[in-house]
């Protein structure tokens, strides 16, 4: 690739039950840059996510995130390791029974002994850049859900990660929603220099703001490149996704018997 | 034939499977000791919520069954004119059994499916993955406490329960039925043993509770993360802790109180 | 809810169990501090030691005077040899006193009842009584009443 890659992953195989979700995948993500997996859905990507970050071990191949083998680290060095990055989940998964004030300054306290006026500090800082410092009394049920992501992200951010993860962040937004969470995506990563891996089917968006993008379906890479090589990419199945066709290699009908024997049109046969 | 052979056969490895996930996730939460300056308070926020909320149930329970011991007592000892020997009944069943055995149950519909569906609902909304995801461990900071709050409650519960039980059966045997309030108390306490009958009696609700607590907290973790699941996983615990106290009940009151 | 009212209900909580448990150890098990009272043993051999078990209630006039500390066989004699502990406030039962099993109500506890006898001397520890009376046994006195005894 050329560029400085700060996570690859190289031929990993991953099923879970009897599903093979993923059959030899490569992938390698620049650091730095603003990297979008996207695919159809079902195709895996949150398993993906989950595959970076350690929570899954793969059956076979490797994933090397910063140097380090994830799959083979122990529990306390993933845990450490685990301080370096960031995770915004679709749904926010902030702690229900902690204020956002609290939410947000949550991994300092458990991971550093900062003074309380420091983690103040921290704490308003990342609310105001996500343009939630008003709000850090207020409980997660009393927020929006755009509102409950931003402050997800505030926290995820908290430790000032190297890379963060961004699970559907566009999921269900409406028109501001999404801008709002574009400009901070955008913004932090360009300010804080870091690594960001964005798992989307929303193909506008995750286009518009990346700077890197590959393909997942059927456990595999079908395309990956940046935005205006994948636009001219030569593969059907590439077509079909970012195009938004309704039929094409994913077909429109799901496979049954041929109609004129389910309408009983064949002769002979009532 | 051949596959209904074959279904029941894997029912039978799943619970074994389902038992030994379940051992290794109770070893997860016990090494996992929670630090004293960071658990304290966890866990006293849990204690909490699974034993000071639980009091009214307890208390309206055992007051009630008390009476009702009473009641029932004084109408069939009347026939052999031993009403005097009420009170040594009501405590004693209290003490040894019922005490113990209903305090577990009531705990396991209230307490243990408040925790099953809290972890659960922790677990659809990927806030336990989310803490993992930040180097918490979630066995040690949401697991753990709730299952030490449930092992503490669960004996205190029980003996309070005992003790409202025996007050009311005293209101109802020596208050209104007319038992002499002396003879209550006095055959009360040259039948009941402390050794024998009261500490074995805690020591039923610690095994109880330790049990609940258990099972609650591995259902919550353990379901599929949907509302079908959460509501799923609250009555399993319900189920299994119901049956696996009446089942120890009869194991722990064979060993601690039969003559062999 | 802040954490110091958190606190302060679960210390109380902790305290209404404890409140319960000494409740339960004094009132209704009779755990009492002076348990720790002197007591001297003396013995009793019966025929038919019937019901009464260790820890069983020994009573003179009605009043608890100490507790059965063991049942054993003597198999010389073939009689059941009984160890009690009398309070040692309880110094001057008459030698001439006998043990006797009684129920407590039709189908109560036994217990051993001392019979007062005349005498000027007192049991001494170590003593055994001279006379006992074996518990009643049903059949028996069923057979006796049956054949017109």
């Amino acid at each position: 690739m050329g560029l400085d890659s700060y996570i690859t992953l190289k031929d990993v195989v991953f099923s879970r039950s009897d599903r093979r979700i993923f059959n030899g995948v490569s992938v390698e993500i620049p650091r730095g840059k603003i990297t979008a997996v996207m695919g159809p859905s079902g195709s895996g990507k949150t398993t993906l996510l989950r595959l970076v970050g350690g929570q899954l071990r793969p059956d076979s191949g490797s994933i090397i995130v910063d140097g380090q083998p994830i799959g083979e680290l122990r529990r306390k060095e993933l845990y450490k390791f685990r301080e370096k990055m960031g995770m915004l989940f679709q749904s926010g998964a902030l702690f229900t029974d902690l204020s956002v004030y609290e939410n947000v300054a949550f991994p300092m306290r458990v991971h550093t002994k900062l003074p309380e006026d420091m983690i103040n500090d921290i704490v308003l800082m990342k609310l105001e850049a996500v343009g939630l410092r008003g709000a850090r009394k207020l409980m997660p049920s009393e927020l929006s859900g755009g509102m409950n992501r931003r402050v997800a992200l505030a926290r995820s951010i908290a430790l000032d990660p190297e890379l963060i993860m961004y699970d559907e962040p566009f999921a269900g937004q409406d028109p501001i929603g999404m801008g709002v969470l574009v400009k901070l995506i955008r913004d932090l990563n360009s300010s804080m220099g870091l690594t960001s891996v964005l798992v989307s089917h929303d193909v506008q968006e995750s286009l518009s703001i990346c700077h890197y993008a590959c393909i997942i379906a059927d456990g595999k890479v079908i395309g990956a490149g940046t935005p205006s090589e994948l636009q001219d990419h030569p593969s059907e199945q590439v077509q079909q996704f970012l195009n938004g066709h309704p039929d094409g290699p994913v077909p429109f009908h799901y496979p049954s018997s041929a109609a004129t024997e389910d309408f009983g049109l064949a002769g002979g046969v009532s | 034939m051949i596959d209904r052979i074959a279904s029941f056969g894997r029912s039978g490895t799943d619970l074994v499977v389902s038992i030994g996930r379940a051992g290794r996730f109770l070893a997860g939460v016990l090494s996992g000791v929670p630090r004293p300056i960071t658990g304290f308070p966890l866990l006293m926020k849990q204690l909490y919520s699974v034993g000071v909320l639980s009091l009214a149930i307890i208390v309206v329970s055992g007051l009630f069954i008390g009476m009702v011991l009473g009641l029932q007592g004084y109408t069939i000892l009347s026939d052999f004119g031993s009403e005097a020997a009420i009170g040594q009944m009501i405590a004693l069943t209290l003490v040894r059994e019922l005490g113990p055995v209903v305090t577990a149950l009531l705990f396991a519909g209230r307490a243990g499916s408040a925790l099953t569906a809290e972890i659960g609902l922790m677990k659809a909304t990927e806030q336990l993955s989310s803490m993992e995801m930040m180097g918490v461990d979630p066995l040690r900071r949401v697991i753990a406490p709730r299952l030490w709050a449930g092992f503490i409650a669960m004996p205190v519960l029980a003996i309070i329960f005992s003790m409202v039980g025996i007050w009311g059966g005293m209101l109802v045997g020596v208050e209104w039925l007319g038992v002499f309030e002396g003879s209550y108390w006095g055959n009360m306490q040259a039948s009941v043993d402390f050794w024998d009958d009261v500490v074995n009696g805690i020591i039923k609700s610690v095994v109880f509770g330790f049990v609940c607590a258990w099972i609650a907290v591995y259902q919550g973790y353990d379901c599929v993360p949907t509302s079908a699941g959460i509501s799923s996983a609250t009555t399993k615990t319900v189920v299994y802790s119901s049956l696996a106290v009446l089942g120890l009940d009869f194991v722990l009151t064979a060993v601690m109180f039969g003559n062999f | 809810m802040t954490q110091r009212t958190t606190d302060i209900t679960v210390g109380l909580f902790m305290l209404a169990g404890l409140a319960a448990l000494l409740f339960l150890a004094l009132q209704v098990s009779g755990l009492s501090p002076k348990s720790a009272k002197s007591t001297y043993t003396i013995y009793a051999d019966f025929n038919d030691t019937g019901g009464i078990t260790p820890r069983g209630r020994v009573s003179m006039a009605g009043v608890t005077v100490g507790s059965i500390d063991s049942i054993t066989l003597n198999k010389e004699t073939f009689q059941a040899r009984v160890a009690m502990s009398i309070h040692g406030d309880v110094n001057n039962i008459p030698a001439d006193s006998a043990a006797v099993i009684r129920t407590s109500g039709l189908l109560g506890e036994q217990y051993i009842d001392i019979s007062i006898g005349g005498d000027m001397e007192s049991l001494q520890p170590g003593d055994t009584f001279y006379s006992t009376q074996s518990a009643m046994n049903i059949e028996r006195l069923i057979s006796n009443f049956a054949s017109g005894k």
